[in-house]
Order: structure tokens, then C-alpha cells, then sequence
């Protein structure tokens, strides 16, 4: 689905630095870009290229030192913890590389987690959840342990617990990065699946240019600065 | 979502059965001992009230020898007292209900085959109203054998178990060292007095019949006083003090040769002992308590280490800082509750068992039940605070990346 054209994530000569001092790591130093609304967004980079600083600001779990980060047209660097959280409650979901699922806690409890906070009925909850889980094509595995399942399929409960909320924003650091080409390519293929058919803007982490290659656009990035941004012609 | 938040705080609990188990076992053995203690410390002094109030109150007991010696101890070698003076506190002193003079010696008692070592005590009618005993059957003595000091008794319970069995001793012949004796009356039991020692176990004779058949003189080794109801047993003591020093005529200044004990003031006495020791054995267990709750913490913090990253989790997926803090805090309270729960029912258990070992009553105190559950939840809610804390404060970058 092409993008409708509004601007859901704005980034204004965003810059975040850490430390004090002699000692102070510029991670971003004036970053500028624009995500509309039902974008796949690959963001590439090597390590300490500030990408995943990026990530953590737009998932609004950090805020910048500099410059400006609207969501929706909201300034989110001037909001508090507890502001902040609802945003990520009710507009975003995580993927992470490593899964970051609940250990001893079933497949189905675990996407039915961020509808506990968002104060829903179990029985509502348990029918989203039951949904999502049908949607990244794990009908049946509801009552298993995130260790009874493969990777493939725990990153695709990940993927449910993101989704369960129907967020506006999908945020996927690495999700490929422990998994082999095959479960790779599957998992692509559900991000695509999502973002065509249910309008989630997805914004993804990677390193893999197979993987970034799904994108419609690639935003490198190099010393905490954009390097690059392109659309992508090959996106299928 | 307060029910979400309990319900996930027992999930957590489960998870860890073992360690959880352990943990609230401080809280466990704090609130066990606490309970334990105090429900025994108030059974007893139930029991040494009771005991007290069973010799009577209102009852002054005169001794001879020195102020100073418990009731019960062995009596010096001070004078005795007589007949007349206890006809003398009788009639000269307002307020007075009831003067037994008694006279008494430890003696073996005989009926056929069986024989028992029993106090043998030489008095008047007025010793059963003083000491408000009462009659189970027969009667009690006659003026004419009062009188006369003729040999007849009245026998406490355990006597009869002793020497009569199943058979009823009314009638029926005692002998005491040489001396037969017809019972004539049966005390109804009064159990164990204050100080443990069987008030059953007594036969009663005529005051003449003891001076003259047994002990072979005219001494009164002690008087009971029982003042009326309406009258301070202070104001009876000293009446009795000042009238005894004149009749034996102790000059000013002179030290007491005899001594009053008010059983009133002995009473309450016994019972704020009891009731202190019974207060700061309970502090001693209660800090067993904080110690169970120092474990709590440990063990909290341990958990919010362990669990960093669920943690990192929750606040990624939109918790509330407070929403973290109130999981953590509601685990702690959840456990040292059942912790507390287990700690009451153990408690009671204890004392129960050791009330029947004690041979005290079992006094069941709701408060210390409640106060020792609610005591058990403010421990968890001030040893999981800070842990609980702790987890809320988080950056959710850092927990997500936690090993």
C-alpha cells in the first residue's frame, strides 16, 4: 500500500548526546527525516552509526538532547514518562531480536500482555489475541511456553504482541537477526503482509541488505547522521 | 486491573514455590511466635487472676513472721497468733465480713487400706465464707462441735479421689495421724490457686478439735479477713495492722512481727507481670518479624534483577511507572500476607498444644490474630517498597538489553 501521505513521524535536526563533558558521545548529530503514514522503512547503518538511538526515540523510550521528534504532530520530547508510556501503549509496537517474550508464560499470554494495561476484559482480550495469533500464522500454538517454540515462531508471537493493539507504528530492531534465511524470509513476508494490508507503518532495524531490500525506502545512517535516503525500486 | 496485579503477583509466587516458600518462612516463624506467645502469655495471666480471685476476694491473709515473705513460704519463728485475736479484728474492725482463724499442719490422712498426705487445717465456719468455698454435699460444722472440737471434717475434692474412690465419703470415718474423724461435708472443687499449689487438696476440722488433738496447743498459725464488698481492703489492712501491733504490743518504730497480704493487690499484681512478660517476649518474636521481612526484601531485589527484562518489556509495551511498582509491591504484600497466614495458623496450633502442656487456659484474642496478619502486610508493603521501586525506576533501554 503506498502511503497515504501524511506525516506520522517527524524528525527535526534530532540529536541526542550522552555523557558530560570531554567524555560527551554525540550518538545523533542533527538528524532530519520524515515517515508518512503506511511506510516500510528500512534504517541501515553499522554499529554506533546511531541507528538504534533513532529507533529508541521514535519508540519514544528516549528522549532527544536536540532538536525536535513529533508523532503525529506531537512534540514527544516535551512529554512526561507516564505521557510517553501511553503513547507506546497505544500507538506503537515493539519487535526485538531477541524475541524479549515472558519466560513461563504462554504464547498467547504474552500477547495478550499490552491489552492488560490497556485495561481490556478478558474476554475481549482473549479474542484480539486469538486474532493476532491467526494473523503471523500461529493458530494452535496458543498454549505453549516461548520455549517449546523455535525462533521463527517466537518472533512471530513477538509480532502478534506488537500488532494486538493495532498501533499506528511497528518498530522491528533486527527482527532477523537470530533466525536463518528461511524463517528470515517468512517473517519478511508477514512485516509486508502487515504493512500492506493493515496500514502499519513499520520502521525496521537491519544490517542484512536481503532484508532491507523488502523495504520500499532505505535511510543509511553513518556517525549519527543520515547518510542516505532512497527509495527502494526493487521492493516488490 | 487491581485483580490483574494480584493475580500476576501469585503467578510470580508460583513460579518460584521453593524460593517463595523459604522467603515467607521468616514471616512465617515471626508471626507464629508472636502469636504463640501472646495468646499463652494471656492465658496465663487468665489463669493466675482466676487463681487469685478463687481464694477470695477481698481476702487479706494475716501471717506472723516479718513483712516481706511471699504468701505460702515457711513461716518463721515469730509469735503465733490466737483465738481472740481473730474475735478481736471480728469486732473491733469496720467492714469486716468474715474472720477465720486457722490453724494447720501437713498430716496423713487414712481410710482403710489408702492413705494420703494432705494439709489438715483447724478453723471455723467463717473460713469457708472468707475463702468463698462452697459445699458440694453434707453440711458444715455445728456450733456444738465447733464448740466442743468434736472430731468431725470437711474433705476438699482431691482428698476424696484420694481416699474414697467412687464411694461417698459422707459419714464414713477418716483417720488423721491417730485420730478418727467423721466427714461431714464435701467442697465443691476450685482447682489450682495462683501460685499452682491444688486448694482441693485440704481437710477441714474444728479449730479445737486441731489445738487440742493434734497440735496440742492453742496457736493460730494464720487469719483469713475477707472485708465487705463495699469496703477498701486497703483501709481493712491497715486497720488490721494497727489493731495487731496493739495487741502485741510492737512500740513505734518497732518492725511488724506478722504480715497482711491483700490478695486484691497480689492479684493484680501477678497479672501486670505476667502481662509485661507476656509484652516484651512478644517484641523479642516481633523482631523476629523484621527479619523475616529484611528476607523479603533480599529476595524481592534478587527478583527485580532476575526479571529485568520482563521489566524492560512491560514499560516498552506502554506499563506506567506505577503500574511496575504497584506488581512488585503487591508480590511482596502477597507474600508476607500468606506468609502471615500460615505464621497465625501455626501460632494457634503452638498454643493450643502448649496451653494443654501449661495447664493454662487457651485464650483465642481475635486482635492478635489481626493484628499479626496486619502486621505481616505492613512488612511487606515496607520491605517491598524499596525493591519495588527500584523495578519501576528502570530505563526500559537498559532492561530490554539486559543479560
Amino acid at each position: 500500500m503506498p502511503s497515504t501521505g501524511a506525516v506520522l513521524i517527524k524528525l527535526q535536526d534530532l540529536a541526542r548526546s550522552y555523557g558530560q563533558g570531554s567524555a560527551t558521545v554525540n550518538a545523533l548529530r542533527g538528524v532530519s527525516l520524515d515517515i508518512a503514514e503506511g511506510e516500510f522503512v528500512a534504517i541501515m547503518g553499522p554499529s554506533g552509526s546511531g541507528k538504534s538511538t533513532c529507533m529508541n526515540i521514535m519508540g519514544c523510550l528516549d528522549t532527544p538532547t536536540g532538536g525536535h521528534f513529533y508523532f503525529r504532530g506531537l512534540d514527544v520530547g516535551a512529554l512526561s514518562n507516564d505521557q510517553r508510556a501511553l503513547l507506546r501503549r497505544h500507538y506503537i509496537g515493539f519487535v526485538f531480536q531477541g524475541y524479549n517474550l515472558l519466560p513461563r508464560t504462554s504464547a498467547i499470554e504474552n500477547v495478550e500482555l499490552p491489552l492488560i494495561y490497556r485495561q481490556m476484559g478478558a474476554r475481549e482480550r482473549r479474542a484480539l489475541a486469538l486474532n493476532a495469533m491467526r494473523q503471523v500464522g500461529l493458530a494452535g500454538w496458543e498454549n505453549h511456553a516461548p520455549n517449546e517454540l523455535s525462533g521463527g515462531q517466537q518472533q512471530r508471537v513477538a509480532i502478534a504482541r506488537a500488532i494486538v493493539t493495532a498501533p499506528a507504528l511497528l518498530l522491528a530492531d533486527e527482527p532477523t537477526g537470530n533466525l536463518d534465511t528461511a524463517r528470515s524470509l517468512e517473517i519478511m513476508n508477514l512485516l509486508i503482509h502487515l504493512n500492506r494490508s493493515e496500514g502499519i507503518t513499520i520502521v525496521m532495524v537491519t544490517h542484512e541488505p536481503d532484508m532491507a531490500a523488502f523495504a520500499q525506502r532505505i535511510v543509511r545512517f553513518k556517525d549519527g547522521e543520515i547518510e542516505t535516503d532512497q527509495l527502494n525500486s526493487k521492493a516488490a | 486491573m487491581f485483580l490483574e496485579t494480584i493475580l500476576l503477583a501469585f503467578r510470580a509466587i508460583r513460579r518460584n514455590a521453593l524460593r517463595s516458600t523459604l522467603t515467607a518462612l521468616g514471616i512465617i516463624i515471626g508471626v507464629a511466635a508472636v502469636t504463640a506467645l501472646v495468646t499463652i502469655g494471656n492465658g496465663t495471666t487468665q489463669s493466675v487472676v482466676s487463681g487469685v480471685s478463687r481464694l477470695g476476694s477481698n481476702l487479706l491473709s494475716v501471717r506472723s513472721g516479718e513483712p516481706g515473705g511471699a504468701p505460702g513460704s515457711a513461716r518463721s519463728t515469730a509469735r503465733p497468733f490466737n483465738a481472740a485475736d481473730a474475735a478481736a479484728i471480728a469486732d473491733q474492725i469496720g467492714g469486716v465480713k468474715a474472720v477465720a482463724p486457722i490453724a494447720s499442719a501437713k498430716v496423713t490422712s487414712v481410710v482403710g487400706n489408702e492413705n494420703w498426705e494432705t494439709s489438715v487445717a483447724g478453723t471455723l465456719n467463717t473460713y469457708f465464707e472468707a475463702g468463698q468455698w462452697t459445699l458440694a454435699s453434707g453440711r458444715l460444722f455445728t456450733d456444738g462441735e465447733l464448740h466442743a472440737g468434736n472430731p468431725v471434717c470437711v474433705v476438699g475434692e482431691t482428698v476424696r479421689q484420694h481416699l474414697f474412690g467412687k464411694s461417698d465419703p459422707i459419714g464414713q470415718a477418716l483417720r488423721l495421724q491417730r485420730i478418727p474423724c467423721t466427714v461431714i461435708g464435701l467442697l465443691a472443687s476450685k482447682g489450682a490457686g495462683a501460685f499452682g499449689m491444688d486448694q482441693d487438696d485440704i481437710v477441714i476440722i474444728p479449730l479445737r478439735a486441731f489445738q487440742r488433738r493434734i497440735a496440742g496447743n492453742v496457736d493460730v498459725d494464720f487469719i483469713n479477713v475477707a472485708a465487705r464488698a463495699d469496703t477498701a481492703t486497703a483501709k481493712v489492712k491497715r486497720d488490721v495492722e494497727n489493731l495487731l501491733r496493739e495487741r502485741r504490743r510492737i512500740g513505734t518504730g518497732q518492725r511488724d512481727d506478722f504480715s497482711v497480704f491483700d490478695m486484691t493487690e497480689i492479684s493484680s499484681t501477678l497479672s501486670n507481670i505476667t502481662t509485661v512478660l507476656t509484652g516484651l517476649l512478644s517484641a523479642v518474636a516481633a523482631v523476629s518479624l523484621l527479619v523475616g521481612g529484611i528476607g523479603i526484601m533480599n529476595i524481592m531485589l534478587v527478583s527485580v534483577t532476575e526479571r529485568t527484562r520482563e521489566i524492560g518489556i512491560r514499560l516498552a509495551i506502554g506499563a506506567l511507572r506505577r503500574q511496575v511498582l504497584a506488581q512488585f509491591l503487591v508480590e511482596a504484600v502477597v507474600l508476607s500476607l500468606f506468609g502471615g497466614l500460615i505464621g497465625v495458623a501455626i501460632g494457634l496450633s503452638v498454643a493450643a498444644a502448649m496451653a494443654g502442656w501449661l495447664n493454662v487456659p487457651f485464650v483465642f484474642e481475635p486482635t492478635v490474630v489481626v493484628g499479626s496478619f496486619v502486621f505481616s502486610g505492613l512488612v511487606g508493603v515496607l520491605f517491598g517498597y524499596f525493591p519495588a521501586r527500584r523495578a519501576a525506576n528502570l530505563n526500559p533501554i537498559d532492561a530490554l538489553r539486559h543479560e
